[in-house]
Formats: C-alpha cells, sequence, structure tokens
C-alpha cells in the first residue's frame, strides 16, 4: 500500500541514476505528506465499516440528502462567484490595462488585488460581519440614509448570499491578476490592423480582442471555481459550521464522524478532489489553447 | 474617438472595485475604534494587545511560519537547482508535484495527515512500529503542521525560486565556483542562494502571509495558533477581534507590498480561504 514506486526507476542510462538521488529527498516528502495521505483517504473510501472492500461509499455519495444538498450548494456558491467574480475581475482588468486608466491606478489596483486574494479566512469573515452583519456599517448606512432594510428585502450574510458577496472579495481580485497579463499580451498591431481595415473599436473587441481572451477567461473563472470550492475556514468562521457547503460537511465528519460511516467521509474527501482536479486539469488545458496567441 | 467613451466605463469599474475593497475595511477598522460608547479610541487594541494568549499565539504562528520557510528553502532550492542543472527530465513530474496542493485543499490535506499520523508509524505489512503517532506529542504536532504548511506553500515557494534561477545563469556561476573549487554545499549556500534572494524574498513572504492567519490545518490539529485565537475570541468578544483582523490586515498588506519591491511588481497570489 505505501509502496509507491521512486520516480527512480524512470533514469534510463546508469550515470542518470546518480542524478535522480538529488532530488530523492524532494519525491519522499512529496510521498511522506501529499502521496500517502492522499492514499490512505482513497483507501478509506472503498471500506466499510467492517473493513471490507466496497464500492457502495461512493453510491451513496449520490443518495445521501446530507451530502447531495452540500455539494449542490459548494458548487453553486464557487460557480456564482467564479462567474460574477470573473466578469467584474476582467472588467477591472480591463479598465486597468486598455482602457485608458491613468498607469498610477494600475500598480494601485494590481497591489490591492495581491493583499485581497490573500486576504481571507478568519479576519475576512469578521469583516464581511462589521460590514453587512445585522449591524453592519451598511446595513445600518442603508436603513438611515435610504430607508431600505436589507435584512428585510431577504439578504442575510449567514446564508448562500452573504458567503457569495464574502467570496468576491477574494475572487475578483484573483482574475485582475490573471488576466492583466493576458490583455497585456493583446498586440498593438491586431488593433492598427482591424482600424485600417474599417472596424470600428467594437467590431475590433468583438471580432478578435475577444475570442483571443476566451479560453483565458473561461480558463480563469474554473481557476475562481476552484478556488472558493476548497474554501474552507472563510465559511467556518461566519456560520460555525451551520453553512453546510462540502467543506464544512468534511470538517464536521473529521471532528466527529457524523455520518456514522468513516468511509462515506472519505468517499465526499474524494468527491472533492476529483471535482478539483476536473477543474485545475481544464484550467490547464484552456491556459495552453489561450497561449497560442497570447506569448 | 470612441475610446474615450469606454475609458468612462474604466472609471466606472475602477470605483465599483475600489468601494467592493475598501467599504469593508473601513467597516472593521470603524467599528473597532467604538468600544467605548461615544468616543473614538484604541481601547480594543489595547484590550486585543494586553491578551497573553494573543502574544502566545501570535508567537508559535510566526515561529511555524518561520520553520516553514526555512524547511521549505532547505527542501526545494536544491532540488530547484539540481533540476535545473542536471535533471530536466524531472521537471514535468516535479512540477505536477508542486501543483498537486490546489487539488487537495487545505481541509483535505489535514483530513489525510491525520488518517495517516494518528496511527502508530510503522513498516508496511509488518508489525514493527518505528514512530509513535505524531498527533499525540507536542512535538509531533508541530512538526506534522509544519509539513503541511510546507505543502501548502509549496506551488508558491517552488515557482518562486524556478522563477529566480531562471533569470541568472546558474550553469555558469556553478562551473565558477567549480572551477574555484567549491564544494557543492559551498555552492548553493554562498552561490546561489544569495543570487535569487529578491525570489526568495517574495516567497517567504507569500509563505508568511498563509501560515500566520492559517486556521484550517491548526485547528484540526489542536495547534494553538493565532488562527484558532482569532476564531475563538470571534465567538465570545465584539470589538478585539475587528482590532485583530485589521492589524492582520495590514499585516496581509506589508507583506504583499514587500513582495512588490522584492519582484519589481510581479505580484504573487496565494490563499488560505
Amino acid at each position: 500500500m505505501a509502496q509507491t514506486s521512486l520516480p527512480l526507476t524512470k533514469a534510463k542510462e546508469p550515470s542518470n541514476l546518480k542524478n535522480w538521488f538529488g532530488v530523492t529527498p524532494f519525491f519522499l516528502f512529496a510521498i511522506l505528506f501529499i502521496v500517502l495521505p492522499s492514499l490512505y483517504l482513497v483507501q478509506g473510501s472503498f471500506l466499510n465499516a467492517e473493513g471490507e472492500f466496497t464500492f457502495q461509499n461512493y453510491i451513496d455519495l449520490f443518495t445521501t440528502p446530507l451530502i447531495v444538498e452540500a455539494y449542490k450548494l459548494s458548487i453553486q456558491v464557487s460557480a456564482a462567484t467564479a462567474i460574477g467574480g470573473g466578469i467584474f475581475g476582467f472588467l477591472l482588468a480591463y479598465a486597468i490595462t486598455v482602457g485608458g486608466l491613468p498607469r498610477q491606478l494600475r500598480s494601485a489596483l494590481i497591489t490591492f488585488s495581491g493583499v485581497a486574494s490573500n486576504f481571507a479566512g478568519v479576519p475576512l469573515a469578521f469583516a464581511f460581519i462589521a460590514t453587512l452583519g445585522r449591524r453592519g456599517f451598511v446595513t445600518l448606512y442603508l436603513i438611515e440614509q435610504f430607508g431600505i432594510d436589507l435584512y428585510k428585502s431577504g439578504f442575510d450574510l449567514y446564508t448562500f448570499w452573504g458567503l457569495t458577496a464574502i467570496y468576491m472579495f477574494f475572487q475578483f481580485p484573483l482574475m485582475v491578476l490573471v488576466m492583466v497579463p493576458a490583455l497585456d499580451g493583446l498586440k498593438r498591431e491586431w488593433r492598427e490592423a482591424a482600424e485600417n481595415l474599417g472596424a470600428t473599436y467594437f467590431q475590433y473587441w468583438a471580432r478578435i480582442a475577444f475570442p483571443i481572451l476566451l479560453p483565458s477567461i473561461l480558463g480563469s473563472m474554473i481557476l475562481l471555481f476552484g478556488n472558493a470550492f476548497g474554501a474552507y475556514a472563510t465559511a467556518y468562521a461566519l456560520t460555525g459550521g451551520r453553512l453546510g457547503i462540502i467543506t464544512i460537511q468534511i470538517g464536521a465528519q473529521i471532528r466527529g464522524d457524523v455520518l456514522h460511516n468513516p468511509g462515506l467521509g472519505y468517499a465526499m474527501a474524494m468527491g472533492m478532489v476529483i471535482i478539483m482536479a476536473v477543474s485545475l486539469a481544464g484550467y490547464s488545458w484552456l491556459q495552453k489553447v489561450s497561449e497560442r496567441w497570447l506569448r | 474617438m470612441s475610446e474615450r467613451r469606454f475609458s468612462i466605463w474604466s472609471w466606472v469599474w475602477f470605483l465599483l472595485g475600489a468601494v467592493y475593497f475598501l467599504v469593508p475595511l473601513y467597516a472593521t477598522l470603524r467599528h473597532s475604534l467604538r468600544m467605548e460608547r461615544d468616543v473614538i479610541g484604541f481601547k480594543a487594541y489595547v484590550r486585543a494587545f494586553e491578551d497573553q494568549d494573543f502574544w502566545e499565539t501570535f508567537l508559535l504562528s510566526n515561529t511555524l511560519a518561520v520553520a516553514t520557510i526555512v524547511a521549505s528553502v532547505i527542501l526545494i532550492v536544491p532540488t530547484a537547482y539540481w533540476i535545473r542543472l542536471r535533471l530536466p527530465q524531472a521537471r514535468r513530474i516535479t512540477e505536477f508535484i508542486t501543483l498537486l496542493p490546489f487539488v487537495i485543499p487545505a481541509i483535505i490535506l489535514v483530513f489525510g495527515l491525520i488518517r495517516t499520523y494518528s496511527v502508530p508509524i510503522g513498516i508496511p505489512f509488518t508489525a514493527i512500529e518505528l514512530l509513535q503517532p505524531l498527533t499525540t506529542s507536542k512535538l509531533g504536532t508541530y512538526a506534522l503542521i509544519t509539513a503541511g504548511y510546507m505543502v501548502l506553500a509549496m506551488p508558491y515557494m517552488y515557482r518562486s525560486v524556478d522563477t529566480g534561477m531562471r533569470t541568472v545563469d546558474i550553469r555558469t556561476l556553478t562551473e565558477a565556483a567549480q572551477s574555484l573549487g567549491a564544494g557543492w554545499f559551498t555552492i548553493v549556500t554562498q552561490v546561489i542562494l544569495p543570487n535569487i534572494r529578491s525570489a526568495l524574498l517574495s516567497g517567504a513572504l507569500l509563505t508568511f502571509a498563509i501560515v500566520v492567519g492559517e486556521v484550517t490545518l491548526a485547528s484540526f490539529l489542536g495547534v494553538d495558533a493565532f488562527g484558532p485565537y482569532l476564531f475563538l475570541i470571534g465567538q465570545h468578544r465584539a470589538y478585539e477581534p475587528a482590532a485583530l483582523s485589521f492589524v492582520t490586515f495590514l499585516l496581509t498588506w506589508l507583506a504583499m507590498g514587500l513582495i512588490q519591491l522584492a519582484t519589481g511588481g510581479q505580484g504573487q497570489t496565494a490563499g488560505a480561504h
């Protein structure tokens, strides 16, 4: 089980074998702390309560309402913030690259984005409680100035919409950071050529720039999806585990077998890894497609 | 020109972005300054800093961050160097490994680490036990969480180091050092490390930003770090959490600002979301 073959075997010539020794510590570390823990989860996901081999856990994944709901909510939040954050982040990246804003604003926004995409977890949840919570600054401001009560009109920070609003705080800055290099890659010649042929600015964007950027935009949105899908700390700090997204349910399972079946817990974790792997694969494929034109 | 029209929209998007970014920070700061009724003051900050637990957890998180950075540098620099110099065929598999932490989020990683290391470590298929479970001793838990943080930081650290090595000609530097009689240890510590120091600094600061506020690994492994502490006081107090959140934000800003300076504007991103 633990005998994962070392890449040593891959070396073709004996003289090469010696070179592989130089990277043994790194591979050993990866096996001990990434591969082995993952394999133990895989192994656990195929065992029933008696320790016998079974596929039942993976079947139960689709029939246990708690788990299905958790995946659904996680996918909804991740998709909403990936699309919303993706569009807004793209518009911002557009504004500071080819949108004609002063150069100083560009570096200011990129620094902001670096900070915001790293400012997450517990402090971010607290910041939004102070902003959009029941006694939050914006909530009270809207009541006092405009007579709009967010909480009476159906908004609640501790639900889907609240979590979506919070995730946006790190999602759109990430989009800015990944889209700016792509937008910088648009060549001036393409636009000049289009203009010389009589294209309007709108035609240039609709027929040339946007199609070139599309794989990169879609890929980045998938990256955002994975970014939100794996998030745990922010949601946990916000609701203390009451909002049942998939990472929260996995956390509850680690704390104390809430599903009353350890194997099902491991299968739940594996389902998440599979979704993350698919999105990362999609991202890197689209990244390759977009590299055809952009550098 | 039609571009003028678009530039107005650019301003609109920019201002919207600025509002989304600044309002929560303003709200946090405002809240943290209002601990005393009708007075704007720093009482929440004083209270937060008076708490002995704050200093203990904060010190522990910083120690873990330094340990993670040092161990990551020791592990990754020689590896990236060796792959560039002697083993280019290992590049693909290594890059694949460094991307794995993106597929395995912190919550899954800690799940796997607990399942693997909360039992005695033995030789597979035998009854021989080599080590007690890591999670039963304090030192073992610290070692385990440091390894976990190394995994979380690995994509950023490896990329920083590898990018740093691409910009310096390590082959020529190595040959020059060798012809002067330097050994491998001397080459890596005296020649390679100083030449990639800005890349190292950026990777180190990013690791710092990830580790200091990290809450998932710390809370499940039962380590009394700053992240779980902040979560805990958030359950019991009203103003101190806002104060500490704002301080955390300033620290993140400091780390990112230094990265910008160190790398000349090539910002990076990570996340402990």
